[in-house]
């Protein structure tokens, strides 16, 4: 039996490897830069189709991670999906600020984008953005694309 | 046809004393748990007793943890690099690698390993005490077996296990890093910006924590009573160490199941 400091010795070392993976799982391999949920804003979008938005997805301005979507629900009272935007109260946007539902690149995931506008007052916690723009839906584009040449078609 | 239902009678009587059986056992694991909860501060006043415990369950499955975890990595690494480069997305490898050890392999092959490493050794320990009437000496001498023996066995399993898992993790992301990038020479710097775009500290990290813990108390109450409730004789004490290995792997993998559930259903 060893005695009890080498005991302690090598226990000491047990736990402080213990704590460098986790560490280095926090600072290296996770984003801990995180925005801290508690100082968060929550603004509340409208749309007329959200398409594959999920709870979560990122919520991007200039291609910059502002905020996540902290919810999706359904309104019927307005008949639209209302989508919850937790957003950095580092980034404050004004309140005409425009949010439309993106895909980066051709398959890539449904992100959130957010344009500024030129109010002078900010959206604060609880505040509607009025204008938003839906999901392209590639059903509707075709559509949209086959009615538009079945009506030029006669004129030609 | 006397003698078929005889048979029948005998077979369903079996069944029965099964399912009694395990049902018993349950509810004898249920409280032993509690007296081991209640007998638990012991293990704080007395620490020596449950260091000592860290040491053989946490500071010697260390080797084994670290260089299964490194393989795992470099499998994980190759495959996820294998099937990531047919859809021109070789720089996700990091994030795969991250993903599948932080969420799913980190816990579970960790929890699996110190099974069959620290649990059988603290049921066998436990188990041979019991047989050569360690235990009851003590009992005699007024000592409280449970809050001496089982407890610091229990909290020892219990708090080696995260860090078990953490360092088998990062062993897991070191060996996919060597692998994908050293060798096969995908880029340094996408292989870790991916990654940190998209593992979360507490949707991923966190969550994998807290899986590790669960497996780690579920292990070791596992070993403890298998030992504790081992028939006192040699082959009791080996038939002890077996179901705790066996009993364990099948609750890890269930409770795995349960937890994944809870924490990743991708809403």
């Amino acid at each position: 039996m060893m005695s009890r400091t080498t005991l302690d010795l090598w226990v000491g070392i047990f736990v402080a490897l213990g704590f460098a993976a986790l560490i280095f799982l926090a600072m290296r391999v996770a984003n801990f830069s995180g925005f801290d949920a508690s100082t968060a804003y929550r603004v509340e979008a409208p749309f007329d189709n959200i398409g594959g938005l999920k709870v979560r997805a990122p919520v991007k301005s200039s291609g910059v991670l502002v905020g996540r979507v902290a919810s999706i629900r359904f309104d019927t009272e307005i008949y639209r999906a209302v989508v919850v935007l937790e957003l950095d109260a580092r980034y404050p946007f004004p309140a005409d600020t425009t949010a439309s539902i993106l895909t980066s690149g051709l398959l890539g995931e449904q992100y959130v984008g957010l344009e500024a506008g030129a109010d002078i007052d900010m959206l604060k916690d609880g505040d509607r953005v009025l204008i938003t723009q839906s999901a392209v839906v590639l059903e509707k584009l075709i559509g949209q694309f086959l009615f538009d040449r079945a009506a030029d078609a006669p004129a030609q | 046809m006397n003698g078929m239902f005889a048979a029948l009678a005998s077979g369903l009587r079996h069944i029965g004393a099964l399912t009694i059986g395990g049902i018993w056992r349950l509810g004898f694991a249920a409280r032993f748990l509690l007296a081991v909860l209640l007998a638990s501060g012991q293990s704080i006043r007395r620490l020596h007793l449950t260091i000592r415990e860290l040491y053989f369950s946490g500071v010697l499955s260390l080797l084994i943890i670290a260089v299964s975890g490194f393989f795992v990595g470099l499998v994980l690494g190759l495959q996820g690099y294998d099937i990531l480069q047919r859809f021109g997305s070789a720089d996700a490898v990091g994030v795969m690698v991250a993903l599948s050890l932080l969420r799913e392999l980190g816990p579970v092959i960790a929890g699996l390993l110190f099974a069959s490493r620290a649990g059988s050794a603290i049921a066998a320990e436990i188990g041979l005490m019991k047989t050569t009437e360690q235990l009851k000496a003590m009992d005699m001498m007024a000592v409280d077996p449970i809050a001496r023996v089982v407890a610091p066995r229990f909290w020892g399993g219990v708090l080696s296990m995260p860090l078990l898992a953490a360092l088998f993790s990062a062993m897991g992301i070191f060996g996919g890093w060597l692998i994908t990038v050293v060798v096969i020479g995908v880029d340094d710097g996408a292989f870790w910006s991916q990654m940190q775009a998209t593992v979360e500290f507490r949707y991923d990290v966190v969550n994998g924590v807290i899986k590790s813990f669960v497996f780690g108390a579920v292990v070791s109450l596992i070993a403890v009573f298998e030992g504790y409730d081992c028939q006192p004789t040699a082959e009791g004490v080996s038939r002890a160490i077996t179901r705790t290995v066996v009993t364990s792997a099948l609750a890890i993998l269930a409770l795995d199941f349960v937890l994944t559930s809870f924490m990743f259903r991708g809403l």
